[in-house]
């Protein structure tokens, strides 16, 4: 791994298609450690961001730069340091749990071991590696869908709705997954609009309605009031 | 540019109500003789059709690659502009050959290949319309196929033997008959510049579209 | 991460998804033989089919079977948007597309070996007098097909039409192959075997391969990102 890097910058970032404008010339700076909720309400965007951020959408103006380096240019290297989890779990359901986890690994050029037994028992199945993936719960397909986006050690993290569909108990492991990541120097990005969970794990707010952005911010307590107050008003 | 469509229009115009005179004024052709006349304008219909599948396959390698929006409007155009003329050089080629040959279609290697690059267009209209959000990317993947099959129609000829007339037969026809070559290249100037017309006027049309489009994003700010 | 390396990952993982259940294996063979056997009633004539249309029939069970494989092959990346977290590897992404073509080229291949002879046996066809040539005609077809056809299934993922789209988009564009298969499994059938028309077609099928496999490499990763 010789690329990395530990900011990433928004420069006036726009999307659209056709005449619907997806996003709307964002400008954000993000470093290592910070954890961004992306709060809006559906069709907000924050999809469109995240896949601008994630290389797989290309934007019609400005530009992301990792670390000083643009995607275009940095290419492979870039991809290696960006993990990504979106709501359909990029899982293999034929496979096993740990058959996924190898075949990522294997795909980012790491050996399988000790990195799929280490993910496995951080997703809590450490007893279930052998069993497929489609005879998952919602919540145990999440904790390994999370563990397959973080194998790789990525920098940049970026979660679309990790917590729909799971119980309080799962939501604590995702959350207190997400703090020790950060705490190691990752950037998570976290587009969600469940407020109550964003409440007390993210550092950073960035509000997105009709693909603007909003607010942008240090995440005091009280997120709600602050949220409702900038989405709610005309 | 946009000044100089009128005067061509106007150019055309009167190339075209002199091209029947031209054509009837030239001589016949020992064996087919009225019925060959159709090829002054099957001919270049089919030369205008080469142009117009040569600019959409580079405009749509240009906007996969470059993300040029100028590039996907031409590419867009040249499509439709390409299927017309395929379409009237397949019906003249079918009048033709029931006059010459006797039958209103043949499988040879020219008009199959023909038919498919009608076909490959027409495929890339079809996919431009109906295939959801960011279709053009599609649309310009079947206009770079399609502009790799097109020399197979071209040299299909030469390297079957087919009842189709060879490609020699035209660069012969200045040695052999020069009242002919220049009808044929009168005729085949005219259809171009018709085709160059549909072109830009298609494309203006689809600049207007996007500058609509642009008033809208700007209107949301 | 090198090309080759990743394409190989890839196709190891479908034959272990596919080794799962046999799915796509068993739909397709099923598929093609059916399709042997209705276009073979359409041409009895007084108990026998003729031998002419064999070499048809073959080349049409093959690029059928082909469209409903692609379009299930791809389905399952789709299910997971798999496809994304593909992308998203560290290795040039065409590398992505050869491994799913190299799954589909594996699997047709195991279509023909089923149909092929079927379709020798149903019209007592001479197809083996020249296996060598036969093989490399086959071989090549398909080659240039799956090429063109993953590239498309693949890029067709995520539009909502895609099961439409696909045969549309994609018989134009390997309908020269498909000629240049049945010309040249043809003139394997002749008596005596016309083998310089069997190699010009192969010659052909060649050309066909290097152009669409270098022009599907060369387009993947733009029609892959929105």
């Amino acid at each position: 791994m010789t690329f990395d890097f530990d900011r990433v910058e928004l420069t006036d970032l726009s999307r659209h298609f056709g005449r619907r404008k997806a996003v709307s010339r964002v400008t954000l700076a993000l470093q290592a450690g910070d954890i961004l909720g992306l709060l809006g309400p559906n069709g907000a965007g924050k999809s469109t961001l995240l896949g601008m951020l994630a290389t797989l959408v290309t934007p019609t103006s400005g530009t992301i730069s990792y670390g000083g380096r643009s995607a275009s240019r940095g290419g492979a290297d870039v991809r290696g340091r960006i993990g990504v989890l979106a709501h359909e779990l990029h899982l293999y359901p034929e496979l096993t749990a740990r058959q996924n986890l190898a075949f990522f690994a294997r795909l980012h050029g790491l050996a399988e071991e000790p990195l799929v037994s280490t993910a496995l028992e951080s997703a809590s199945l450490g007893d279930r590696g052998e069993d497929q993936v489609a005879s998952f719960s919602r919540g145990m397909r999440q904790r390994l869908a999370l563990e397959r986006t973080l194998l790789h050690g990525p920098r940049l993290v970026l979660l679309d709705e990790p917590f729909t569909g799971l119980d309080d108990r799962a939501v604590r492991i995702v959350a207190d997954r997400i703090r020790r990541i950060a705490r190691d120097g990752a950037i998570v990005v976290l587009a969600t609009h469940d407020l109550d969970v964003a409440d007390g794990l993210i550092t950073r707010m960035a509000v997105v309605r009709s693909g603007r952005l909003m607010a942008d911010g240090d995440a005091g307590t009280g997120i709600r009031q602050q949220y409702r107050a900038l989405v709610e008003t005309a | 540019m946009r000044k100089l469509f009128v005067p061509v229009l106007a150019l055309t115009a009167l190339m075209f109500a002199y091209s029947p005179i031209a054509i009837a004024n030239a001589p016949y052709e020992s064996t087919m003789r009225l019925v060959q006349k159709i090829f002054y304008y099957h001919f270049p219909a089919w030369m205008a059709l080469t142009v117009s599948v040569t600019v959409c396959t580079v405009a749509s390698a240009l906007y996969l690659f470059k993300g040029s929006a100028r590039a996907d409007r031409i590419a867009a155009a040249a499509a439709e502009v390409t299927v017309i003329f395929g379409l009237f050089g397949l019906v003249s080629g079918s009048l033709w050959g029931r006059k010459a040959w006797g039958v209103w279609w043949q499988w040879d290697a020219r008009l199959t290949m023909a038919f498919l690059l009608e076909l490959i267009f027409f495929g890339y209209i079809l996919v431009r319309n109906y295939g959801g959000p960011g279709a053009e990317k599609l649309a310009a993947a079947m206009g770079i196929f399609g502009g790799a099959t097109a020399p197979f129609v071209y040299k299909s000829v030469d390297w079957w033997r087919t009842v189709h007339p060879k490609t020699s037969v035209m660069t012969t026809l200045g040695q052999t008959s020069p009242e002919m070559w220049y009808v044929v290249w009168f005729c085949t100037f005219t259809i171009l510049l018709f085709m160059g017309l549909l072109l830009a006027a298609r494309v203006r049309l689809e600049e207007q579209r996007a500058a609509l489009d642009q008033l809208y994003l700007a209107a949301e700010d | 991460m090198n090309v080759l390396k990743v394409a190989l990952l890839i196709l190891r993982k479908d034959f272990a998804i596919e080794l799962k259940s046999y799915e796509i294996v068993s739909t397709t063979l099923f598929f093609s033989v059916a399709c042997v056997a209705i276009f073979s009633f359409a041409f009895v004539k007084e108990g026998q089919a003729p031998v002419d249309v064999s070499a048809g029939i073959l080349w049409i069970a093959i690029a059928f079977s082909g469209t409903l494989a692609l379009g299930r092959t791809f389905e399952r990346e789709r299910y997971g948007e798999t496809l994304k977290a593909l992308l998203l590897a560290p290795a040039p992404r065409p590398a992505i597309y050869l491994g799913k073509l190299l799954g589909i080229v594996t699997l047709l291949f195991a279509t023909e070996v089923v149909v092929v002879p079927m379709v020798a046996f149903l019209f007592d066809a001479p197809f083996f007098t020249k296996p060598l040539l036969l093989v490399a005609l086959l071989g090549l077809g398909t080659i240039g097909y799956a090429a063109v056809g993953t590239l498309f299934a693949a890029m067709l993922v995520r539009a909502r039409t895609r099961d439409v789209m696909l045969p549309i988009l994609l018989y134009p564009i390997t309908i020269p192959v498909i000629i240049a298969g049945v010309r040249g499994t043809s003139a394997l059938l002749a008596t005596p075997v016309d083998e310089p028309v069997a190699m010009l077609w192969i010659g052909m099928l060649s050309f066909f391969d290097v152009v669409f496999v270098t022009i599907s490499l060369w387009t993947f990763e733009p029609l892959m990102t929105e």
